[in-house]
């Protein structure tokens, strides 16, 4: 892509880069990308509905659309779909109509009146909005008629009439819908001499968005967003006419995951979010269309940079997953790609320490170390853990390498997710769950670990697609949303499911299935998913597992073989001594593993590491030789999102230092190591993915050109395989015991988060979340330290009262500052009671 | 003390038994708290947002729409001069630059005492008594210099103070519906059957 | 004395034999009591509801040709049939937010006869299927909140509210709710919205028609105060006895506030249809002419939305076809009167400033548009207006009523009358009536204006974006 082509005219821009037949193009830049991109997704929308529509009908024959109906757009008859509003029908006819508060995502409110064109019903033409009147046979549509162009041009002229002229130092200056529009359909011309609304100048609304009232055309986007989409109704309008404004509630900010979309969505620069702001020009940004891996829903977005550093991440909507939706933590946490502790060079321990080194030498030491590995123990005694946070073809390549040197013992995963068995049931996908009559939460919190698939459940919910029915410990997003919520003490879910056998019947029951406490073991959700599936057999699954790659790097080579060699075994190995060596591919045990001990133990007890990171971690800090990684937006290749759906992620930057992707790492260590095979010549990323597409199982049509073709991906079709049958082992608490949870919030201490400091602060910190009526009893202020303890360690940690804990249970967040309550967890055990004293 | 009292939150619990969906007395208690204080204050907000399981920001947002929530303290009497056309034709200007000259106060503030507050305001529907205005939402008519100046003077002597309630009191009585005559007010959603009264024939049709 | 809270209501109303159908009782200075309506025909047309059946009932109404008092002037019975087939529950929601400027009716009927209001919500529910009735009141009616409270308790122990009204299996609760102060609430989705504890924003028809899809999302009825009150004496004496009275595309009387510079400003029930404004206005038992024995120099017909009559239309019958061929409105029926002594662009200013007051902010060309109006004629009668903001005045205003604007004929001014209705762009009608109420004294009167403004200094024009 040259540079010109490159540049960014228009806040959604991204939407429209990739959208090459967007029928709009050719009407060039007086019209908002945005709003482009919407309606043609909205389009397709209404696409896969039809289709859906026509695939039950009985007889194929060619009879006349019902769904079609026909209007005649400024003299043209042109298609229309039943139902459509015209504003979508004429957008997806070229006919672009001006707007401000319209958008296909959000339900129509008709407030800015930009939109107006004649509609003529017979009852004579009249003057209508078009995003709030849908089409109707017969209909005639003026959109350029004198009526509608000076109605269209009079509500520009008033809409500038208060908005202050500050565009050159405004963030959205260049990208602005209202600026774009007031030169294409405006009058040209202000006459408005009345002195203008004031207000104070931007003022925080949360700590990552800035709302400059002065600017702000009162479209209801935010508001609708927060209210309709988010279901955080935080921001508000207040006042009245003239002096109505967006506020939040005094002290209580806009404290919400998805706070980043309506900086995206507003038409004006009145929201401006804290890490982009007077960060570059629109002009000045170059983009590339990717996918988020900040966790595993694989939102598309476009990564955007200037002079070589990513400055903004903005969504995209892609119909089956993320409707042009973000979370903030994946719209913000580049920052963390930027970050000035990245590993910019390999390092090689000396005397001195890891010492930075040339990349030759480095290597050269890897393959010293494995060699001696394989001399000392033969392959069983190397161990390679990670990739779930690469690219599917960084973990094909290692997975390859491992192949070739025999390796055993490998995992994406250690004891954090869920066994790699549960790929292998009837999968279901994001959509089929979002319209699913029947939607079973079993454990995780979506809210906290996929934010954005939260919207989509919510949604179905809210939209009353589907009932809800959720099996926690504790009170999770979705919870007020449940049509049934069912509390467990933890390891007690697999009873629970057996008693509500009658709300899990049905027909297309999908089962939303994850980790929500890492103090229980896995076995005991596998049971409990077990006994679902037991008494509905035809509910489809969709794994809720976390990190953003972890389903393509199970899927291509780092499942484990069986139990015996898994994440936990591996790590167990090594803390036994049995590990010549120890990889760690984007992988830091330490932090992630729940059992940190066991972590700790491992690395230590290992004979050798060699650590592939992009930033420093308690577990490179131990390593023998680390290995610069390039990070996201660093690198192109694709990945696999929880449903099985493969995209494109693109590099839009160099890479930081000398850091390299880890391919072209395996692939290079390949070579020294003189293996023999594909993973030894490949040239570029572009022949792993095409490797993968040949030899992987179920990956046969993610060719780079259906790549290409089409920005929602392609699903892979998994191979579907029985569950081994998992027992569970906890048994009743005793009752001078609180039972642990252990659960992650969006925002902990992994390196995303804790590395990009916008975000950074927004962690919770560790507490110890007890029933009020508990802490009662306990007799200790809120606030207050305590001690938990566990069989073999104790943390301490401040009370924190939540009515949302059952009693009888203790809910610790995951990997926070300010207490580790990882000492307590024990991988090896079904459950973890606790005794808690006051500290 | 800006939360509803015990005996408020009572009242308060029966005028949400009124309504099919609950935020729909929202509006009803925000009167209560004005009338329990005076004016709205943030905590009253922040509780009818617990009581009608809404957010604070969906309380004030609605609260800030109408005109007769106050925010911060205002008289115990406050005195709305109507300025629309009908009191406007009959003197309603003069009227106002008497009672700013009576109170020594600019429209729109109040009273060093705390006691009055003068406001302009739109057509009371009282059209054909103009000049008119408001005391705390009672009405005056065709009121003369000489009226207002007795009428603030009554004020201030508490002759009226059996007539006029402090600022927030709308009525001085309320609605009652007694337990065994209330038909009840369920949530549309839980009804599916029309009203007893109607011949069923006549949806069927 | 001054300070009495209900003065002796206005001369007027009982004067003379015209019919009186809904203030048949205000001549009592306790019309408001139980007692009072018991004894004197009060709950007999509940009673003859009942005893005919909804259907029956129903028809009547229809039958009645009764037309909504509160602004629209829509048939009743016609709207009660627009409710979906099938769908429950559905609601009645009393419109009592009476704002409009010059109006004065709604109010009356609340605190002087609040029973028989209440009995026309029964029938209403009765016959139309409505399971629950709100009653919502203008905030700034204190009186009448406290006379409707003491009605409404003192009906549901008498058993006319309530369940089982009158032993019968009709049961209805009658909720008396209390607005806040927001003039646009009085437009009836915005009242819903408002009865739902939301902003008093009016949402769009289609596809928000309250009877269709109202409160809650459920089929609503939503009927202005007189309309109500008219439904007792429908029932108790047929639709015949009803449409006896008045003409026939105007049937029955109409309550009209009529204000300003008359000799006796006062509501009166009129005989709808045929009174004309010469009637009403110089009448002996209506206001008996201008004041001091002035000219008369303008008058508006239908409340403050109306576009302006002069004296060219007083011999207009108060009929709504009519007064939409002369160029305004019957609207609410309230008739404000100007005579030669008024400061017209101050008179305007007034209106101007209401309906920019009381936009409820959801519509660009009203939230902006009226603020701009007001800025300009506020800066034409402070003496700091130039003629090129009489043509500004019109340009703005394009944006909110595109086309062509009703006003009234002129003699003087050689002009012919532009009938009503405008187009508009905005959802309701307060943006418009903040231009209507500046066009048409504008047009009427451009003389006046233009004597306030000095010649405009060379045209600013400004660019509309930078950057
Ligand atoms: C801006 C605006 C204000 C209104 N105010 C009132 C009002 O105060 N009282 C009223 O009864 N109707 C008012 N209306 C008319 C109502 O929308 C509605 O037409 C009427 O209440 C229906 O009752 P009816 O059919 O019995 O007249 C208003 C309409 C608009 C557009
Ligand atoms: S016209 Fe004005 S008052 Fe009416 S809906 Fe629009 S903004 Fe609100
Ligand atoms: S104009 Fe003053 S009360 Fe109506």
């Amino acid at each position: 892509m040259s540079e010109e082509e490159d540049t960014v005219p228009s806040t959604d821009e991204p939407t429209e880069a990739v959208q090459e037949d967007a029928p709009q193009q050719e009407q060039g830049k007086d019209v908002p990308a945005e709003e482009i991109a919407e309606e043609v997704d909205a389009a397709e929308d209404t696409d896969s509905v039809e289709t859906d529509v026509q695939g039950d009908a009985v007889d194929p024959g060619p009879v006349v659309d019902p769904n079609v109906v026909m209007v005649t757009l400024n003299g043209r008859e042109v298609e229309a779909r039943a139902g459509e509003l015209v504003i979508a029908a004429a957008q997806r006819h070229d006919t672009y109509i001006p707007h401000f508060c319209y958008h296909p995502r959000m339900k129509s409110v008709g407030m800015c009146r930009q939109c107006l064109v004649e509609v003529d019903t017979g009852r004579g033409m009249q003057l209508q909005p078009s995003c709030m009147i849908t089409v109707s046979p017969e209909m005639k549509i003026e959109t350029e008629s004198p009526t509608a162009k000076r109605a269209q041009e009079g509500m520009i002229e008033l809409l500038l009439a208060n908005h202050p002229l500050d565009c050159p130092v405004c963030d959205k200056g260049g990208e602005c819908p209202l600026q774009d529009q007031a030169f294409s359909h405006g009058p040209g011309e202000s006459r408005y001499i009345e002195e203008k609304r004031h207000y104070e100048k931007p003022i925080p609304i949360s700590d990552l968005v800035l709302l400059d009232r002065e600017r702000c055309i009162l479209c209801d986007r935010c508001t609708r967003f927060a209210d309709e989409v988010a279901g955080d109704k935080l921001i508000h309008f207040t006042q009245r006419g003239n002096e109505t404004q967006v506020m939040t509630f005094p002290d209580e900010p806009f404290a919400s995951y998805f706070s980043g979309n309506t900086v995206q969505i507003c038409p004006v620069g009145a929201l401006t979010a804290e890490p982009y702001r007077f960060k570059a020009r629109p002009w000045d940004l170059a983009q590339e269309e990717s996918t988020c891996t900040s966790c595993s829903v694989g939102c598309r977005v476009v990564v955007q940079s200037s002079r070589d550093e990513i400055l903004r991440y903005q969504g995209v909507d892609s119909d089956p997953v993320n409707h042009g939706w973000l979370c903030d933590k994946g719209r913000f946490d580049f920052e963390a790609v930027n970050s000035e502790l990245r590993i910019s060079d390999p390092m090689v321990r000396t005397e001195a320490g890891l010492t930075p080194t040339k990349w030759s030498a480095a290597l050269d030491a890897a393959t010293r170390l494995i060699r001696e590995s394989l001399e000392a123990g033969g392959p069983d005694s190397i161990g390679l853990l990670g990739g779930a946070r690469g690219t599917n073809e960084d973990a094909f390549a290692w997975a390859q390498l491992a192949d070739a040197l025999g390796i055993t013992h490998r995992d994406a995963q250690f004891g954090d997710g869920l066994p790699a068995s549960i790929l292998g049931l009837d999968r279901a996908t994001i959509d089929d769950a979002a319209n699913a009559s029947t939607i079973v939460v079993l454990g995780v919190d979506v809210k906290e670990e996929l934010p954005v698939l939260y919207l989509r459940l919510r949604d179905a919910v809210v939209e009353k697609r589907s009932k809800l029915v959720e099996f926690a410990s504790i009170d999770t997003g979705l919870t007020r949303y449940a049509t049934q919520s069912i509390r467990h003490q933890p390891g007690l879910q697999t009873e629970a499911i057996r008693d509500a056998a009658d709300l899990l019947a049905g027909e297309n029951v999908v089962v939303v299935v994850g980790r929500g406490n890492l103090a229980e073991s896995a076995d005991e959700t596998m049971s409990a998913l077990a006994a679902l599936l037991a008494i509905n057999p035809d509910a489809k699954v969709l794994p809720a597992l976390r990190r953003g790659n972890v389903v393509g790097a199970l899927s291509v080579g780092m499942a484990p073989a069986d139990d015996a060699h898994d994440g936990l075994a591996t790590l167990r190995a090594a803390a036994d001594g049995k590990l010549e060596l120890l990889i760690l591919l984007g992988a830091d045990p330490i932090n992630d593993c729940p059992d940190s001990d066991l972590a700790r133990r491992a690395i230590a007890g290992a004979r050798r590491v060699i650590s592939i990171d992009t930033h420093p971690s308690e577990s490179t800090k131990l390593a023998d030789v680390v290995l610069a990684a390039a990070a996201y937006g660093e690198k192109s290749g694709t990945t696999t999102n929880l449903e099985g759906r493969v995209s494109t992620v693109s590099d839009k930057v160099t890479t930081t230092g000398t850091a390299r992707p880890d391919w072209m790492i395996a692939a290079e260590l390949a070579i020294m190591l003189d293996i023999e095979g594909d993973i030894a010549d490949v040239a570029s990323v572009g022949d792993i993915t095409a490797a993968i597409a040949a030899e992987v199982p179920g990956f046969a049509g993610v060719t780079p050109a259906a790549l290409a073709a089409d920005r929602n991906g392609v699903l892979v079709t998994a191979p579907t395989a029985p569950l081994p049958d998992a027992t569970h082992h906890a048994g009743q608490r005793n009752s001078y015991d609180h039972r642990l949870v252990v659960g992650r919030k969006l925002y902990d201490r992994a390196i995303g988060t804790a590395m990009s400091h916008s975000i950074a602060k927004l962690a919770p910190g560790a507490g110890a979340h007890l029933h009020p009526l508990d802490i009662d009893v306990l007799g200790v202020a809120v606030g207050a330290d305590v001690r938990l303890i566990g069989a073999k360690a104790s943390a301490i940690l401040p009370v924190v009262s939540n009515p949302g804990v059952a009693r009888g249970v203790v809910w610790a967040p995951f990997n926070q500052a300010g207490g580790s309550i990882e000492d307590l967890i024990d991988a090896s055990a079904a459950v973890t009671d606790v005794k808690i004293e006051v500290a | 003390m800006s939360r509803l009292t015990d005996s408020n939150l009572a009242i308060a619990r029966e005028i949400i038994s009124r309504y099919p969906r609950k935020k729909s007395a929202l509006i009803p208690l925000l009167h209560l708290t004005q009338e329990q204080n005076g004016y709205v204050t943030d905590e009253a907000m922040r509780h009818l947002a617990e009581l009608l399981d809404i957010t604070p920001a969906e309380v004030i947002g609605t609260a800030t729409f109408y005109e007769m929530f106050k925010f911060e303290p205002v008289g115990t009497y406050v005195i709305n001069v109507c300025q629309t056309l009908s009191c406007a034709l009959l003197g309603a200007g003069n009227l106002m630059h008497h009672a700013e000259a009576k109170l020594g106060i600019k429209s729109g503030s109040t009273t060093e005492d705390g006691m009055f507050t003068l406001e302009a305001a739109e057509c009371q529907a009282a059209c054909t008594e103009a000049p008119t205005l408001q005391v705390n939402y009672r009405h005056r008519y065709r009121v003369t210099t000489d009226d207002f100046d007795q009428l603030v003077d009554d004020l201030r002597s508490g002759a009226l103070s059996g007539e006029i309630p402090p600022h927030g009191t709308l009525g001085r009585n309320r609605q009652h519906i007694p337990a065994d005559k209330f038909v009840g007010a369920p949530d549309p959603d839980d009804v599916t059957e029309g009203p007893a009264w109607i011949p069923v024939k006549v949806e069927s049709t | 004395m001054s300070t009495a809270i209900t003065r002796e209501y206005t001369p007027g109303f009982y004067e003379g034999d015209r019919p009186k159908i809904v203030t048949s009782r205000f001549e009592y200075e306790d019309s408001h009591t139980l007692e009072r309506f018991e004894a004197t025909g009060g709950y007999e047309g509940l009673k003859a509801a009942l005893a005919m059946g909804p259907e029956a009932m129903a028809g009547e109404v229809k039958a009645s040709t009764l037309l909504g008092r509160g602004g629209a002037g829509f048939p009743a019975g016609v709207k009660w049939g627009f409710t979906p087939q099938g769908v429950w529950p559905r609601y009645l929601v009393v419109n009592g937010d009476e704002s409009e400027p010059g109006t004065y009716k709604d109010r009356l009927l609340m605190e002087r006869d609040p029973h028989q209001l209440i009995e026309g919500c029964l029938i209403a529910c009765y016959a139309a299927g409505l399971s629950q009735c709100f009653l919502y009141v203008r905030g700034e009616m204190a009186l009448a909140h406290e006379r409707i409270a003491q009605a409404l308790n003192d009906a549901y122990a008498a058993g006319y509210v309530g369940k089982n009204i009158l032993g019968s299996d009709f049961g209805v609760d009658i909720v008396l709710h209390w607005g806040a102060g927001a003039y646009v609430v009085g437009e009836e989705t915005a009242l819903i919205e408002s009865l739902e504890g939301e902003r008093g924003m009016p949402r769009l028809k289609p596809p928000y028609f309250p009877a269709a899809v109202g409160l809650y999302g459920q089929p609503t009825i939503v009927n202005n105060v007189e309309t109500l009150a008219n439904l007792p004496f429908i029932a108790a004496n047929g639709s015949a006895a009803f449409t006896a009275i008045g003409t026939e595309t105007s049937p029955g009387t109409r309550m009209v506030a009529i204000s300003g510079h008359v000799k006796r400003p006062g509501v009166y029930e009129i005989v709808n249809g045929s009174t004309t404004f010469r009637d009403i206005i110089y009448g002996d038992e209506f206001c008996q002419g201008i004041r001091d024995g002035n000219e008369l120099k303008a008058f508006v017909p239908g409340g403050g939305s109306a576009p302006w009559f002069v004296a060219d239309q007083l011999d207009i019958p108060f009929e709504g076809k009519e007064a939409g061929a002369a160029g305004s409105m019957l609207g609410s029926g309230a008739v404000m009167v100007m005579d030669h002594t008024t400061d017209i662009p101050e008179a305007a200013l007034t209106l101007v400033r209401f309906y920019a007051h009381e936009s409820c902010g959801k519509c660009v060309p009203c939230r902006e548009g009226g603020t701009w109006l007001l800025r300009i004629v506020e800066r034409i009668c402070s003496g700091h207006g130039t003629d090129a903001d009489l043509d500004q005045l019109l340009e703005v205003g394009q944006s909110i009523c595109p086309g062509e604007m009703p006003h009234a004929a002129s003699e003087r001014l050689g002009l012919a009358a532009v009938p009503f209705p405008y187009k508009m762009t905005t959802i309701c009608f307060v943006g418009p009536s903040a231009y209507a109420s500046i066009h048409s004294p504008l047009t009427l009167f451009r003389d006046e204006f233009e004597a306030k403004v000095v010649p405009a200094p060379k045209r600013v024009s400004i660019p509309v974006a930078a950057g």
